[in-house]
């Protein structure tokens, strides 16, 4: 190591800084190699999970989960048998039974278009389950349920923030370009929705539509409603930066030239604001995912048998279930995880688009 | 001062005016009414339930309701609860306390642990126990209330430390004033924990980065300079000027604090506006709705007022502009 650090030939492009403060970051590093696992797993879901998100076994209801035991050095599951009735159960010590890899299972659909029948791992015997987080009150899988809610919450946060972030570029640009009476009652607009506590304002869009609707209809309202209660406060933000950028000398020269105020906004005003919306965008992921969560566990968002985390909960919100059956609660952690992966990167990401922190 | 306050007051007036308009509006969207379920009765008959449907002016455009509505609840009447069968007002105003009191607990507790702890993380900074503290703060702002809610009822059920949700216990009304303040207390205790959490963490991160800001500041070194006490030159000079941003932090983080306090309502059962609101919603009281709604607005455009106050209290640039 010598004691100077090599100067670069050519100075950094402000991406090229940006970069480079980010890899420097190891927290935010860890985020998002954490999330691209996430995401991945979750668009695998169907492979990956051992069973379908609706495989019912109504004989295992509960079922404790069956941790992997070796037998020689080849993992394998334990037979577990029902101790008494409403659900407690035992595993058979020494029957064992060995995982398979790439086992022949229940039919699934990945991304879409291809219908494919192998899973990642499982016994390939009915009698012989493997119930890695255990089972839930309909002895469906919870892993597996879990893994294919991750397609919902981590797929929400990502939907909502392009609309709602398009939502208030467009509106914050124009508003404090414009300015005037354009301005003034947008602004008002924006104080109005936030000054409505959240979910009050949540529940209150929620109920005009009627509650039993398809799950991918609840899916795209649940987007709709929270990115309307969110443009408000982006849009607020961008419209100061709108009203610094408007005075800019570049914004001067394309208004000689002509170009009409929609095309100035667009391709000279909000590119400005990028830094500010890719931290902005990435830390306001969370609240999409909690918003599905808690709408999901107050029974008006995703319905049964879809799966997703917030609906899971709701199965634990017997406090009796709760203690007999701990493991109700695994899509909590899966919801915790995935929320602290983004509040890592986002970190990272504030610190490393703000210059003066070098 | 005094022309400040009443400017802010006043604006207070079309936001709350705002709020119970575009609420009735919603709410008059939303299919069905209170009466819908009850025409499924066979033992009611059409005339009946369009009589009852008068009396609660359902049968006049939704206008006409608002203007009904409104010129009752600008003198604090919010009519007759036809879900509830009681005075709405008085519903109202017990939801409220709740909702104000464990608010109110959760952020006495979070502020009084959250600002010592975040100077005292920047003032060890970058020591071990420094990133601990961030890492936890991280974990506390990641761990949904939902699930901390659940936590703590399985904690109370196993433990029996605590009662298991709801504000208060099933002999209440027998207890002495003494033994009722205690009993509230004890219910009080959980909720609070669990809401106090999640604001704890944001807190601190605010006040060590401030305060950090602010010890980079010219007239920190001018001050350690002059060969002042280490102490003095922290909790004398640059901690009083690290407060003040995070009064303007108080004011934005009392939505995120009314918008957990409605998860912890409905999970852990208290009795407060948010469950109210989705009791009311699930009965189809669409006027009760509208005043819980209303009423947490209140709250939260309420605290920004005294946090604006307050804020301009402790810096006259503010208040002169």
């Amino acid at each position: 190591m010598s004691s100077l650090p090599p100067q670069p030939s050519t100075p950094l492009s402000p991406w090229g800084l940006f970069w480079k403060r980010l890899r420097r970051h190891r927290t935010a590093v860890a985020g998002g190699i954490l999330l691209i696992f996430l995401y991945g797993v979750s668009l695998l879901a169907g492979f990956v999970s051992p069973y379908r998100y609706d495989h019912l076994d109504k004989e295992r209801s509960f079922h404790s989960p069956t941790p992997v035991r070796f037998s020689g050095f080849w993992p394998a599951v334990e037979r577990f048998r029902k101790v008494s009735d409403p659900a407690t159960y035992e595993a058979v010590a020494g029957d064992l039974k060995p995982l398979k890899f790439l086992v022949e299972g229940e039919d699934y659909t990945l991304f879409g278009l291809l219908h494919l029948k192998r899973h990642l791992f499982g016994t390939g015997d009915p009698d012989y389950p493997v119930y890695l987080l255990g089972a839930d009150q309909f002895g469906r899988d919870i892993l597996s349920r879990v893994l294919y809610g991750s397609q919902v919450s981590l797929s929400i946060g990502i939907i909502g923030i392009t609309l709602s972030f398009s939502l208030g570029m467009l509106i914050g640009g124009i508003s404090g370009y414009v300015g005037g009476t354009t301005d003034t009652l947008t602004m008002r607009a924006c104080e109005l929705i936030m000054s409505i506590p959240g979910l009050y304002l949540i529940m209150a869009l929620r109920s005009v539509f009627p509650s039993s609707l398809s799950s991918t209809q609840v899916y795209l309202l649940i987007i709709v409603i929270l990115s309307f209660i969110r443009w408000a406060s982006s849009a607020r933000v961008i419209r100061g930066m709108a009203l610094s950028l408007r005075e800019r000398q570049y914004v001067l020269a394309a208004k000689s030239l002509g170009q009409t105020p929609l095309r100035i906004v667009v391709r000279h005003i909000l590119p400005g604001t990028f830094s500010y919306v890719i931290v902005a965008a990435t830390l306001s992921i969370p609240y999409y995912i909690l918003g599905e969560v808690v709408l999901s566990y107050l029974n008006v968002g995703i319905q049964e048998p879809e799966a997703s985390w917030g609906l899971m909960l709701n199965a634990a919100q017997n406090y009796q279930y709760l203690q007999d059956y701990p493991w109700l609660l695994a899509p909590g952690g899966a919801i915790f995880v995935t929320v602290l992966a983004f509040n890592f990167l986002g970190d990272g990401l504030r610190d490393a688009a703000d210059a003066k922190a070098g | 001062m005094w022309t400040f306050t009443v400017k802010r007051l006043l604006h207070l007036i079309p936001i709350l005016l705002g709020v119970s308009l575009l609420t009735f509006l919603l709410m008059s969207l939303t299919p069905g009414d209170y009466f819908t379920e009850l025409a499924q009765n066979p033992q009611i008959s059409p005339q009946k339930l369009a009589e009852l449907r008068a009396k609660a002016h359902l049968d006049r455009p939704w206008y006409v309701r608002y203007g009904y509505w409104l010129s009752n609840a600008v003198r604090l009447d919010f009519g007759y609860s036809i879900a509830y069968k009681i005075q709405a007002s008085e519903l109202i105003f017990s939801r409220l306390w709740n909702t104000f009191l464990l608010s109110l607990s959760a952020s006495v507790l979070a502020w009084s642990i959250a600002v010592p702890l975040g100077i005292w993380a920047a003032v060890h900074k970058d020591s071990v126990a420094d990133r601990a503290c961030s890492l936890i703060a991280f974990a506390g702002l990641s761990i949904p209330e939902v699930l901390l809610a659940l936590l703590a009822l399985m904690f109370a059920a196993s433990t029996h430390w605590f009662p298991v949700g709801g504000a208060q216990g099933a002999t209440f009304d027998l207890l002495t004033p003494w033994e009722q303040f205690c009993d509230r207390a004890h219910h009080l205790v959980l909720p609070t924990l669990v809401l106090a959490a999640s604001e704890l963490a944001g807190i601190m991160r605010q006040m060590r980065s401030n305060l950090l800001d602010t010890l980079r500041a010219e007239f920190v070194t001018t001050a350690r300079a002059k060969g002042l006490p280490e102490g003095w030159v922290i909790y004398k000079h640059a901690v009083r000027n690290a407060i003040n941003p995070l009064l303007t932090m108080f004011g934005y983080s009392l939505a995120g604090l009314l918008s957990g306090a409605f998860i912890v309502e409905n999970v852990m059962s208290w009795p407060g506006l948010g469950r109210l609101t989705m009791e009311s919603l699930s009965k189809k009281d669409h006027e009760l709705v509208v005043a819980s709604v209303v009423m947490a607005t209140a709250l939260l455009v309420i605290g920004n007022f005294v946090a604006d106050l307050l804020l301009a209290w402790s810096d006259p640039r503010i208040r002169l502009k």
